[in-house]
C-alpha cells in the first residue's frame, strides 16, 4: 500500500494517529476535569466508563495501535531525515524551525515514556503511592486515589513536566497536521501557528490545573 | 570594505574539504556577493593558486545555477533573492562571512562550492509535465483559465530549482521543488489529467533520490529566493490524498 | 560563391506548406535507428530534442550548464509574439510577417520569416497545453500586450518572467522524452568540436566538465542551438557561460557565419555602476509600455530627476517618432539614448544613462497595476540600484543583448555542412539586421517545434543509420585536436588573466564594434584584436589541469574562441558599407540620424568562410529578394 511506504503517505498516518491522539487529550481532558466536581464527578465518570469493558477495551487497544503507528514512523521519518541532512555545515542559521519543531521525535518519545508511567501508575496502579479503595458508595475511589498522589510534589512536578512536553509537541504538531493534511493555504499559515500554540498552551495548563489545585490544597480529600 | 571569508574548498567528491579563510579587500558596495568572489579569484589565479569554484550563469537571479550557504543562510538571507543578486551593500566592513555549498545526501559536493543537483532532475522526469504531443493541441483559448488559477499556478511556477529550499531543509527534503511543480499542473485545466499519477510519481522520486521528508518547518520557504509559499505543500497534500482514492 | 537558401517559389502564403509536402519521410520503425545529437536546451535544443525523441529518433541532448532549464533562454522576461489576433486589433500572419521583415531593416529571408509568422500560433497552443501560466484576463483568456516595433497588442507574457516559463515547458516535455528513454541529456557537457566526416557532420567532441574527459559523441545529423554571441562585448545581458564556442568551432569545421556585424544593442538595460561589473541586466522592454523615456533638457544636469520640471525634460522618444512614441525599435531607441547621453545630457555616474519615467502611468492606472505587470522588474531594478523606481525614475542605458548573425542556414535550417542544423538565435535566419521585441522567443520555439522535426527528416532519409562508428580517425583525430588545444591554454603559465583579456576585447568591441560603427574605428579594432589575440597566447594564466573540473580552463576556451571571432565581426561591419538595423555605420545616417541603407550594393546575406586564424575569410553572399514587402525606407516616425 502506498500509503505505508511513500514518504508523503507516512507523514499523513502520523499527522491522522497525531489526531486521534489530540482528540484523546481532549477527551481525556473533559474527564479528567469532573475531579473539580470531588469524589462524586470522578468517581461516578469512573465507574460510568467501566461499565462497559468491551468498549472500553476496543478504545484502548485503538489508541494504543495508533499510538505504535505514530511512534513507528515518527522514529522511522526522523531517521530517514536525519540521514537525509548530513549536517555538516559550519555555519548553519535556522529563520523559520523553532524549539518545539526540531525537537519532536525527543517531545514525542518522553511523552511516550510520560504515557507509560502514567498507565502503570492510575490505570495498571502499579506504582507504590497509589491508594486503592472503595468510596461510600462502593465505587472505586479514584478521586483518593488521585488526590493522594498529585499531593506528592514529585509526582505532580513529574505530570508538570510532561505537560510542558505536550504543549511543545502540539505548539508544532497542530498547525503541523494541519498542514499534512492539507487543510491550510497562504492565509491560514500564520492563524494555525498562533492558534497551534493557543490551544496547546490551554491544554497544558488545563492539565496542569489538576496538580496544581491539589498541591495548592484546593482540592481536598 | 574589507571582508574576512571562509570558503568551503574541496578537491573532488571523495576528498575531504575544509574551511579556508581568504581577505576581500576594497570591496565596493555595488559589488555583487559573485563579483566580490570574482576579485578574489583573481588574486588566487596570479598567485598561482587554484580559484574558488562555484556555480553561477545568468547572475540575474532566473537560471537556478548559483548555490552558496552565507553566513548559515541559502543565497545569504536577503528576502527573495538569490547570491547573483545579492549585493555588498548588505554587509559591513570588517564583516566575517562563512561560504559554503548546498548540503543534503541528494546534492553531493564535486568539488568546492559546487554540487550535483541531479536528483531535481530526477523528480521532475518522474512526472512534471503534461503528456502533450508537439503539436495537434487545442487552441490557447479553447480551455478558459479563471484569472486566480493562472496567478496561482505562476506564483508556484516561478521556482528556479536552485535547491535552497533543499539546502536549508533539516531533513534535506525538495518538498517545496516538488509540490511547486505539482500544484502548478493541478492548479491549470491541462494539468488535471494526470494530476494524481504526477503527484505520486513525483514524491516517489522524491524519496528515491535521497530526499528526506517534511516536517513541516518551513525553513524552505525562507530560504527561497523566488518565496514560493509553503502552501504549495499543502496543496501537493491534498493531492496526494485525492490520489490515494483514485 | 552564390548561396542558395533553398527558399520555396511561388506563392508565400503556402510555402511552407507546400515545402513540407515535398520534403522527404523517415518511416516510424526507421527512426530510432538514427541518433541526433542536439547541443544546447535553451528555448530551440530543449524544444528541438523533446520533439524529436517524441518521433522516435534517438537524441543526446547537450548543455554546459547542470541542468536543461537553465539554459538563458531562461531570462528573457517581457513576452512572446503570435499572430493570433486575439485582441481583434487588426493583426494577422501577414502584418506579422511584414512588421518582422521591417523590423529587420530588409535584410532577412521572406519565405523563413513567413513561416515564423505562420507557425507562431501553434507555439501558443503548444505551451498552453503544457501548462505555461501565461497571463489570463479576468474571463479567463489569454492575455496580450504590445512590445517595441508593432502597434498591434500581439505579446503573450507570463508575468515578467516569459522566457523562464516557456523554457520550462520545453524542459518538461523534455523530461518526458528523458524518462521515455528517447532522449539522453548530458548536462555540464560542453562541446568543443564538429566532427566532420566526408563533408557532412557527424559527430562532435565535448569536454565533460566535472571529469574533464574529452570524448566524441558520434550521430547521423548535429543540431546546434546555443545561442548567441554578444558575450564578445564581455558586458551584455548575457549569462556568464554565453560563448560563441559551439558555433565558432563548427564554423572552423567548414560551416559559413553569416551576417556576424549584426548584434542587438538593447535600449532598456540597467547602467554600469563600476569596473567590477561581470554582466548587465536588462529591464524588459515592456517596460517602456508604461515608461517614458526622458533626459535633462539641460546639459550637465544633476539635480534629482523629480526636481526637474516637466518643462526642462526631453521626452525624446515621444518627441522624435510620434506615432510609436516610446516604443520605437530597440536599435532606434537605443541609439537615440546614446545620442542624449553623448550630448552631456546624461543621467547618474559618468553620465551614461537616461530616465524611464513611471510617474505618468502610476498617476493614471495606480502603483498596484504596475506593480502587478512589472513588479519583478522593479524589484531586481531596486536590488541592482538600491533605488525606488516607483518613487523616481529608473535610470537605463542600452546594453548588448541578441546577435541576429548566427551560422548561415538554408530554409531547412541546415548550413552549408550537410547534416549540421543550426536553430534559434545561434543561427541567423530571420531577424535581418534587427530584431524586434518577443521574436527571438517566438523564433527558438518555431525552429524547435515545428521546423527541424520536419526539415531533419528531410537529411536523415538521405542517409544510412549509424554509418559513422566512434572509432571513426576524424573522430580520434578530432580529440586529439581537443585535447591539445585545451593542453596549449593550460601551458601558457603566463601574467594575465582570462578575464582581464576578455575585458579588454570587450572594451575593444563596445567602442569600436558597438552601436556605433566608422571605418576608423573598425579598422582600428581589427588591427588592435589581433596583437590581444597574439597576447593571449602568450600571457594567458590558466590554473590547474584538463582533467578536472576547471572552470578557468572552460572560459579560457570561450575567450579564445571571442579573439578570433571578434575579428570576424569588425571584417563583417567594415565590408558592410551601409547601416542597416543594429548596424549603425556613422559614415551612413539619414539628415536626421537614421540608419540609411544601401540596397543596391547590400541586399544580401553576407557569409563568412573560415580560412584559418589570421588568414583572410572568405565572404560568400546570399542574394535577399523582396516580392511581398517593398523595400522601403524603414519609419517609425
Ligand atoms: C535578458 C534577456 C531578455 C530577453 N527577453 C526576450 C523577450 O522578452 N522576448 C524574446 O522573444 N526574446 C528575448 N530574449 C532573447 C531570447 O531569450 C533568446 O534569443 C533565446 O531565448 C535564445 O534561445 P536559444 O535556444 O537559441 O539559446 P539559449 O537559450 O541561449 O540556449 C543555449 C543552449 O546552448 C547550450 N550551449 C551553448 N554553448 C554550448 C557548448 N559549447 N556546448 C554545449 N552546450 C552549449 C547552453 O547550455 C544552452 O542550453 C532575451 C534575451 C536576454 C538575454
Ligand atoms: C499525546 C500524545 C501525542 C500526540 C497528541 C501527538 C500529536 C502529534 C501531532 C498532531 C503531530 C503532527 C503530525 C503532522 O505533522 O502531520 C505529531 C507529530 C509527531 N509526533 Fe506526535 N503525538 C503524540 C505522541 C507522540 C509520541 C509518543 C511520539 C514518539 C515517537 C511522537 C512523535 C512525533 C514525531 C516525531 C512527529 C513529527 C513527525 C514529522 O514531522 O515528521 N508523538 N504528533
Ligand atoms: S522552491 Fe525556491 S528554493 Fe526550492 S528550488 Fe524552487 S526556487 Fe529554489
Ligand atoms: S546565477 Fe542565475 S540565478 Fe544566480
Amino acid at each position: 500500500m502506498r500509503i505505508l511506504t511513500s514518504s508523503v503517505g507516512r507523514k499523513i498516518l502520523m499527522s491522522i494517529t497525531g489526531q486521534l491522539l489530540i482528540i484523546f487529550v481532549l477527551i481525556h481532558l473533559i474527564g479528567n476535569s469532573t475531579i473539580f466536581f470531588g469524589p462524586n464527578g470522578i468517581n461516578a465518570y469512573a465507574e460510568h466508563l467501566h461499565s462497559l469493558p468491551p468498549l472500553v477495551w476496543g478504545f484502548r487497544l485503538f489508541m494504543l495501535a495508533a499510538v505504535a503507528v505514530h511512534i513507528c514512523y515518527g522514529v522511522m521519518l526522523t531517521l530517514e531525515n536525519k540521514a537525509a541532512n548530513p549536517g555538516a555545515y559550519a555555519v548553519k542559521k535556522n529563520l523559520k524551525k523553532s524549539f518545539a519543531s526540531e525537537n519532536m521525535i525527543w517531545t514525542g518519545l518522553l511523552l511516550a515514556t510520560f504515557i507509560v508511567y502514567h498507565l502503570i501508575q492510575f490505570t495498571i496502579k502499579g506504582t507504590p503511592d497509589i491508594v486503592i479503595g472503595l468510596d461510600s458508595l462502593n465505587r472505586p475511589d479514584v478521586f483518593k486515589m488521585v488526590v493522594t498522589s498529585f499531593g506528592n510534589a514529585l509526582i505532580s512536578l513529574v505530570y508538570l513536566a510532561a505537560m510542558v512536553m505536550l504543549f511543545l509537541h502540539l505548539s508544532h504538531g497542530i498547525p503541523s497536521f494541519l498542514q499534512t493534511m492539507g487543510w491550510n493555504n497562504e492565509k491560514t499559515i500564520p492563524v494555525f501557528a498562533t492558534g497551534g500554540k493557543v490551544i496547546s498552551t490551554i491544554l497544558m495548563l488545563a492539565y496542569i490545573s489538576i496538580p496544581a489545585v491539589i498541591l495548592a490544597g484546593l482540592l481536598k480529600l | 570594505m574589507n571582508l574576512t571569508l571562509h570558503v568551503w574548498r574541496q578537491s573532488g567528491p571523495k576528498e575531504p574539504g575544509k574551511l579556508e579563510q581568504y581577505e576581500a579587500k576594497n570591496v565596493s558596495p555595488d559589488q555583487s556577493f559573485l563579483e566580490m568572489l570574482d576579485e578574489v579569484n583573481e588574486h588566487l589565479i596570479k598567485e598561482g593558486k587554484d580559484p574558488i569554484v562555484f556555480d553561477h550563469d545568468c547572475r540575474e537571479g532566473i537560471c537556478g545555477m548559483c548555490s552558496q550557504v552565507i553566513n548559515g543562510v541559502p543565497h545569504g538571507g536577503q528576502e527573495r533573492t538569490t547570491v547573483c543578486q545579492l549585493h555588498m551593500r548588505r554587509f559591513n566592513d570588517g564583516d566575517t562571512i562563512y561560504i559554503e555549498p548546498w548540503r543534503a545526501l541528494a546534492f553531493p559536493i564535486l568539488k568546492d562550492l559546487i554540487v550535483d543537483r541531479d536528483a531535481l532532475e530526477k523528480i521532475m522526469q518522474a512526472g512534471g509535465y503534461t503528456s502533450c504531443h508537439t503539436g495537434g493541441v487545442a487552441d490557447g483559448n479553447a480551455l478558459l483559465v479563471p484569472k486566480p488559477d493562472a496567478d496561482y499556478a505562476m506564483d508556484a511556477a516561478e521556482c528556479i530549482g536552485c535547491g535552497a529550499c533543499v539546502a536549508a531543509c533539516p531533513n534535506g527534503s525538495a518538498m517545496l521543488y516538488t509540490s511547486a511543480k505539482v500544484a502548478q499542473l493541478a492548479a491549470l485545466p491541462q494539468g488535471k489529467a494526470e494530476a494524481a499519477e504526477r503527484v505520486c510519481a513525483m514524491t516517489d522520486a522524491m524519496q528515491a533520490a535521497g530526499f528526506g521528508n517534511c516536517s513541516n518547518h518551513y525553513e524552505c520557504q525562507a530560504a527561497c529566493p523566488k518565496g514560493i509559499n509553503v502552501k504549495f505543500i499543502a496543496r501537493l497534500n491534498r493531492e496526494y490524498q485525492k490520489a490515494l482514492f483514485k | 560563391m552564390i548561396l542558395d537558401g533553398k527558399c520555396p517559389k511561388g506563392p508565400i502564403q503556402t510555402s511552407w506548406d507546400r515545402h513540407r509536402f515535398d520534403l522527404k519521410l523517415v518511416n516510424p520503425a526507421n527512426k530510432r535507428k538514427y541518433k541526433i545529437l542536439v547541443v544546447g536546451t535553451g528555448l530551440a535544443g530543449g524544444a528541438a530534442a523533446a520533439s524529436l525523441g517524441e518521433l522516435g529518433y534517438n537524441v543526446e541532448a547537450f548543455c554546459y550548464q547542470d541542468s536543461a532549464r537553465r539554459a538563458h533562454s531562461i531570462a528573457a522576461q517581457g513576452g512572446i509574439n503570435a499572430a493570433k489576433n486575439y485582441p481583434n486589433d487588426g493583426d494577422s500572419i501577414y502584418r506579422l510577417f511584414y512588421d518582422t521583415i521591417k523590423g529587420g531593416d530588409f535584410r532577412a529571408r521572406e519565405a523563413d520569416v513567413w513561416r515564423l509568422a505562420q507557425v507562431s500560433n501553434n507555439i501558443i497552443d503548444q505551451c498552453v497545453a503544457q501548462g505555461v501560466p501565461f497571463a489570463r484576463d479576468y474571463a479567463g483568456y489569454l492575455d496580450n500586450r504590445s512590445f517595441g516595433g508593432a502597434q498591434v497588442s500581439r505579446t503573450f507574457y507570463a508575468r515578467g518572467q516569459t522566457g523562464q516559463q516557456l523554457l520550462l515547458g520545453a524542459y518538461s516535455a523534455l523530461s518526458r522524452q528523458v524518462k521515455a528513454g528517447t532522449v539522453k541529456l548530458f548536462a555540464r557537457t560542453e562541446m568543443l568540436d564538429l566532427v566532420v566526416v566526408d563533408g557532412e557532420a557527424k559527430g562532435i567532441t565535448v569536454r565533460d566538465l566535472i571529469t574533464g574527459e574529452i570524448r566524441t559523441h558520434v550521430g547521423d545529423a548535429v543540431v546546434l542551438a546555443t545561442g548567441g554571441y554578444v558575450n564578445v562585448f564581455y558586458l551584455s545581458t548575457n549569462a556568464m557561460g554565453c560563448s560563441v564556442t559551439a558555433n565558432w568551432r563548427a564554423h572552423k569545421k567548414g560551416a559559413f557565419f553569416a551576417n556576424p556585424c549584426y548584434t542587438q544593442i538593447h535600449p532598456t538595460c540597467i547602467p554600469q555602476s563600476g569596473d567590477h561589473q561581470s554582466k548587465l541586466t536588462l529591464m524588459s522592454e515592456s517596460l517602456r509600455n508604461d515608461g517614458r523615456c526622458w533626459a535633462p533638457k539641460k546639459k550637465g544636469d544633476n539635480r534629482h530627476p523629480n526636481e526637474i520640471p516637466e518643462d526642462e525634460r526631453d521626452y525624446y522618444l515621444e518627441r522624435k517618432y510620434p506615432s510609436f512614441g516610446n516604443l520605437a525599435p530597440r536599435d532606434i531607441a537605443s541609439r537615440a539614448a546614446k545620442e542624449q547621453c553623448d550630448d552631456g545630457r546624461g543621467v547618474g555616474p559618468g553620465g551614461r544613462g537616461v530616465n524611464l519615467d513611471f510617474s505618468a502611468a502610476i498617476q493614471r492606472v495606480g502603483e498596484d497595476t504596475i506593480r502587478e505587470r512589472y513588479g519583478n522588474l522593479f524589484e531586481m531594478y531596486e536590488k541592482i540600484t538600491d533605488e525606488n523606481a516607483y518613487k523616481q525614475p529608473m535610470r537605463m542605458y542600452p546594453a548588448p543583448h541578441y546577435s541576429m548573425g548566427g551560422l548561415w542556414v538554408d530554409y531547412n535550417c541546415e548550413s552549408n555542412v550537410p547534416g549540421l542544423f543550426v536553430l534559434g538565435e545561434a543561427n541567423f535566419s530571420v531577424h535581418g539586421a534587427n530584431r524586434l521585441g518577443a521574436s527571438a522567443l517566438m523564433q527558438g520555439l518555431a525552429d524547435g517545434y515545428f521546423v527541424i522535426p520536419y526539415t531533419i527528416a528531410n537529411y536523415l532519409a538521405k542517409t544510412k543509420p549509424g554509418a559513422v562508428k566512434a572509432d571513426h580517425p576524424e573522430c580520434k583525430k578530432s580529440i586529439e585536436d581537443v585535447k591539445s588545444y585545451n593542453n596549449r591554454l593550460l601551458n601558457v603559465n603566463g601574467k594575465k588573466t582570462v578575464s582581464e583579456f576578455h575585458r579588454e576585447l570587450g572594451k575593444i568591441m563596445w567602442e569600436n564594434v558597438g552601436m556605433a560603427r566608422s571605418e576608423e574605428t573598425l579598422k582600428d579594432a581589427i588591427k588592435k584584436i589581433p596583437v590581444l589575440r597574439e597576447e593571449f597566447w602568450k600571457n594567458v594564466k590558466v590554473t590547474g589541469k584538463g582533467e578536472e573540473l576547471n572552470q578557468q580552463l572552460e572560459n579560457a576556451g570561450r575567450v579564445a574562441d571571442f579573439l578570433e571571432f571578434g575579428e570576424l565581426m569588425a571584417k563583417d561591419a567594415l565590408h558592410r558599407n551601409e547601416s542597416c538595423g543594429g548596424h549603425f555605420r556613422v559614415e551612413h545616417q539619414m539628415p536626421d540620424g537614421e540608419a540609411k541603407r544601401d540596397d543596391e550594393n547590400y541586399c544580401y546575406v553576407g557569409a563568412w568562410e573560415f580560412k584559418g586564424v589570421d588568414k583572410e575569410p572568405e565572404l560568400h553572399k546570399e542574394p535577399l529578394a523582396f516580392e511581398n514587402v517593398h523595400l522601403a525606407v524603414r519609419s517609425y516616425k
